[in-house]
């Protein structure tokens, strides 16, 4: 696996450098590798998009990232944040930079609230674990920040429990919590997820504004394209726990080398005009679907399900190429 | 799109709603207010055989609770509904029973809606056995074909739901769905919460049963470009009320009413951006 | 209001209810008070019929209720033949012993199973949940008879602490700091038995309700923001876990007149108890019924308790 030097860095000095992370659940079923050989930077301020379908891995990178694994998990590589190798330090060093440094937004963020606490209350306690003020003044950041995420009606959010709000002031109350202290990095996994079209847009409005005002990089995490155009500036695509692919958003979308990439790309529904116009009217997808036989092969793992595939793809894994400057896909036979 | 849709909007419709109505009240504990919901209001549907039809709307719009009423799972307070031709709403459970194996339902979170104690082959089985089709080893026999027709392996059939990813559950209650042969079928945002992939993979399951069973599909979904890419007729739902309908390709390209124009530009906005971005372009 | 009206009503027939079935249960035992004097030679028959009747046992079983029914109204409850006094004031000097020592227990019981279930919970899995949850298990296993007999043996062997009763010889005589000094080491044993034999239950429960609440993901988003581990446990997690717990409480206070008697009894405690066991072996009629209609009253109004706090603490529970 050829790596470090040959990834052209947004900025010389990246926030987060990582370097052949894997990562492996011990258990009875699971003897596959959760992440396998990751490596990838993300620069101060970039809006880097991490793209696979479930079961890629990009739940355990984000959790990674943040030291939330669970303890029958095992760890390898380093994870560079700020000169320092996050899966060295201890649980108090940890303490200072969650939610301080990085912060992370789940799916579903309704259920990552406690439920018998008020909302303005939850977004305090981060603030009282990070910076020490007063009660009051810890109120008025809070407003303050339930503001920046476009929440009119401050007051009655603020005094609400979660039960209380809709979906998309849920998501936003995540956000808000999420960036109270003024992290440098956001990892947000799978936001917008089940939300409607028009909640859906206005949580990357307010994505995209926070990214102005703040400076923050952010890890945003999804299963849809679409909403990383116009958005982040690289997407990392990732399959059954590597990645296959890494560049410019615009490169990867205009061009994708791997077929996963490809075959990612067209499952965006098509403009509707033309829907119609194919008489079955079946819709393009990636056949089969990951299991875990795949994962512990020899050859590539997305060999099965390839459309490009050739002989040479079951029996090696592709190392990494790189075509194009910054753009970086592990396959051999990219851009057929 | 065509004559093909044309033929089949001409027929009668399979199931009629007129004027349907549904409040839904609360009351808060340790006080004499009362909430009242109007969930739908005033709600005229037709839903052509054969055809996709499609529900859209925001959470909070009555979606599900006009499913609920279609499906015989709710009765509303006003208003009529018709099934192939007969007045159900004003019929008592005992002549809705024969009914009842015609109007199926797929929900959204397939993990609740599927028993955790059956096993797969048990969860198809149920409907069969309860509606006597079948018995002895033809029940078994009979479920592993359903499985295979959803695209699951036989194989898996002892297995638990929740050992089935999202979307093989969702292939399950599918299984489950068709096993008695109906005639309608409603998807309650039985897609939300699915990756594109299987989303797609799943759609195309739907279409093929859909030919191959001539169902008659009513989707309900809050995914704009979802329903864009599969159905033949949209209904736009705004606060407990119908306030658009009319064949896809009408609603989609000149929407009538503020609201679906609003949902419109949403999903239009996030388009556009991939559009612009796959053609090179800086955003 | 209209909640609470319905409960209060409710509470209301459900003690009526409670009575009726309490006098006619208690009719149908053997055998009267006075049965007793009919064995004593010196006392004539007739004066134990006319004794009958001057309490009204010669009359039919609804009237007696009736009368029972004004004399509780009146603030009476009826009359103790043993003690020649109303129910009322034997009832309140033995309830409030009783409470002393009930209220005393469930709150030391209470503070010890909250942190305790909260840290084993924390700690679930490894060597000090396991050894938490066997000595539970022994203790539960134990009768309260045994610990109760195993405490008071080990104090008559080290001489440690007063032997049974309420008070000591002489205790008029102590100043008040003194006498509080008094009634505590005679408070050791017996609240130390209940105790014993309440926390194991609670225990259990505390750890149940919080290793439920540590696995849902607004525990993990709180980590993920940096919120120490302490805050977590006890701000976070604990009020989600209160439900059952708050319904555990009540049950805990609707125990608070009945839950003694074996204790009572064998450590000499004069509460409620030993009252009961008196008055049922010598059919001192109405302190019967009295003892019972005041457990049940507590009962009654430790589920309403509970049901209100459920909806004061749950925002949830609110809502519905």
């Amino acid at each position: 696996m050829s790596m470090p030097s040959d990834i052209a860095p947004f900025d010389p000095s990246p926030l987060l450098r990582v370097r052949g992370l894997a990562v492996r659940y011990s258990g009875e079923r699971q003897s596959a590798p959760a992440l396998h050989q990751i490596d990838f930077d993300v620069a101060p301020g970039e809006v880097v998009g991490i793209l696979g379908e479930s079961g890629s891995g990009k739940s355990t990178l984000a959790l990674s990232i943040l030291g939330l694994l669970p303890a029958n998990a095992g760890v390898e590589g380093s994870i560079v944040f700020q000169n320092e190798d996050l899966l060295r330090i201890d649980e108090s060093r940890w303490k200072t930079i969650r939610g301080a440094k990085i912060a992370m937004i789940f799916q579903e963020p309704g259920l990552c609230l406690s439920p018998v606490m008020r909302v303005g209350d939850q977004i305090a306690e981060v603030l009282r674990a990070h910076r020490p003020a007063g009660r009051k003044l810890r109120q008025l950041e809070c407003e303050g920040i339930l503001r920046e995420v476009r929440l009119s009606d401050v007051d009655r959010i603020y005094k609400a429990y979660p039960h209380q709000l809709s979906g998309g002031e849920l998501h936003r109350v995540a956000i808000a919590q999420a960036l109270s202290c003024h992290p440098d990095l956001v990892i947000i996994d799978e936001a917008a997820r089940s939300l409607d079209a028009t909640v859906q847009a206005e949580v990357l409005n307010v994505l995209r504004g926070i990214k102005q005002k703040f400076g923050s990089a952010l890890i945003f995490i999804t299963h849809n394209p679409a909403l990383l155009a116009g958005f982040a500036d690289r997407v990392i695509a990732m399959y059954a726990g590597r990645i296959v692919e890494d560049g410019p958003v615009r490169s990867v979308f205009r061009q994708p080398l791997h077929p996963y990439t490809k075959g990612l790309l067209q499952l965006v529904p098509r403009d509707w005009q033309h829907a119609g116009s194919n008489p079955q009217r079946l819709l393009p997808v990636i056949p089969g679907s990951l299991t875990d036989l795949d994962r512990s092969t020899g050859g590539c793992v997305f060999e099965p399900r390839c459309c490009a595939r050739t002989a040479i793809c079951r029996g090696e894994s592709p190392h990494e190429v790189m075509p194009e400057p910054g753009h970086r896909v592990s396959c051999f036979n990219h851009g057929n | 799109m065509g004559t093909e849709q044309d033929k089949r909007a001409i027929k009668p419709a399979l199931v009629k709603t007129s004027a349907l109505s549904k409040q839904y009240v609360q009351r808060a504990p340790f006080s004499r207010k009362k909430f009242v919901i109007d969930a739908l209001t005033e709600v005229d549907l037709e839903i052509a055989p054969g055809c996709m039809t499609a529900l859209v709307g925001e959470s909070g719009s009555g979606k599900s609770t006009l499913a609920s009423c279609l499906a015989m799972l709710e009765t509303p307070d006003r208003g009529e509904i018709w099934f192939e031709g007969d007045r159900i709403s004003c019929w008592d459970s005992g002549k809705l029973a024969p009914l009842r194996p015609k109007i199926q339902m797929v929900f959204q979170d397939s993990a609740g809606a599927l028993n955790p104690g059956f096993t797969a082959a048990e969860i198809i089985e149920e409907p069969l056995e309860i509606q006597r089709r079948e018995s002895g080893r033809r029940l078994r026999a009979r479920a592993c074909e359903l499985m295979g027709e959803v695209g699951l392996s036989p194989d898996w059939a002892d297995r638990w739901p929740l050992e089935f990813s999202g979307g093989q559950r969702q292939r399950l209650a599918i299984a489950r769905a068709i096993a008695l042969k109906p005639a309608f079928l409603i998807l309650d945002e039985s897609l939300s919460g699915l990756d594109l992939s299987t989303q797609s993979q799943i759609l195309n399951l739907l279409l093929d049963l859909q030919t191959a069973h001539s169902l008659t599909y009513l989707l309900i979904s809050h995914d704009l470009s979802l329903v864009g890419q599969v159905a033949d007729f949209v209904a736009v739902m705004h606060q407990g009320r119908i306030v658009e309908r009319g064949p896809r390709q009408q609603v989609f390209t000149s929407p009538q009413h503020a609201h679906t124009r609003e949902l419109l530009g949403s999903v239009r906005i996030l388009e556009s951006a991939f559009r612009t971005a796959q053609a090179g372009g800086r955003q | 209001m209209r909640y609470l009206e319905r409960r209060l009503i409710h509470a209301m027939l459900l003690l009526i209810g409670a009575s009726v079935l309490c006098f006619l249960l208690s009719d149908l035992a053997p055998g009267s008070f006075f049965d007793e004097m009919k064995l004593n030679p010196q006392i004539s028959p007739e004066t134990v019929a006319a004794l009958r009747s001057q309490y009204g046992f010669d009359q039919p079983l609804p009237v007696r209720y009736g009368r029972w029914l004004k004399s509780v109204l009146k603030g009476e409850w009826g009359y103790s033949f043993a003690y020649n006094a109303t129910v009322t004031s034997l009832l309140v000097v033995r309830a409030r012993n009783t409470l002393l020592l009930t209220a005393l227990s469930t709150l030391l019981a209470w503070l010890i199973a909250v942190p305790f279930g909260v840290w084993v919970a924390y700690r679930s899995g490894r060597w000090h949940d396991r050894l938490s949850m066997a000595g539970t298990s022994l203790l539960l296993s134990v009768p309260e008879l045994v610990v109760v007999l195993g405490l008071l043996y080990l104090v008559i062997r080290t001489h440690a602490l007063p032997v049974g009763g309420m008070v000591s010889v002489g205790f008029d005589q102590l100043g008040p700091w003194a006498r509080m000094g008094d009634l505590a080491m005679h408070l050791v044993i017996p609240v130390t038995a209940l105790v014993l034999a309440s926390l194991p239950i609670l225990v259990r429960h505390v750890r149940a309700s919080m290793m439920e609440v540590l696995k849902a993901p607004f525990i993990q988003a709180a980590r993920g923001h940096g919120i120490g581990q302490a805050r977590l446990l006890f701000r976070y997690a604990l009020p989600a876990a209160a439900n059952p717990l708050i319904s555990l409480f009540g049950l805990s206070v609707a125990g608070l007149l009945s839950g003694s008697l074996l204790v009572e009894v064998i450590t000499g405690w004069p509460g409620l108890g030993p009252l009961l066991l008196e008055a049922s072996m010598s059919r001192d009629f109405y302190v019967v019924i009295g003892v019972v209609m005041s457990s049940t009253l507590f009962m009654i109004f430790g589920n309403l308790l509970a049901d209100v706090m459920l909806v004061v603490a749950d925002p949830r529970v609110r809502a519905e």
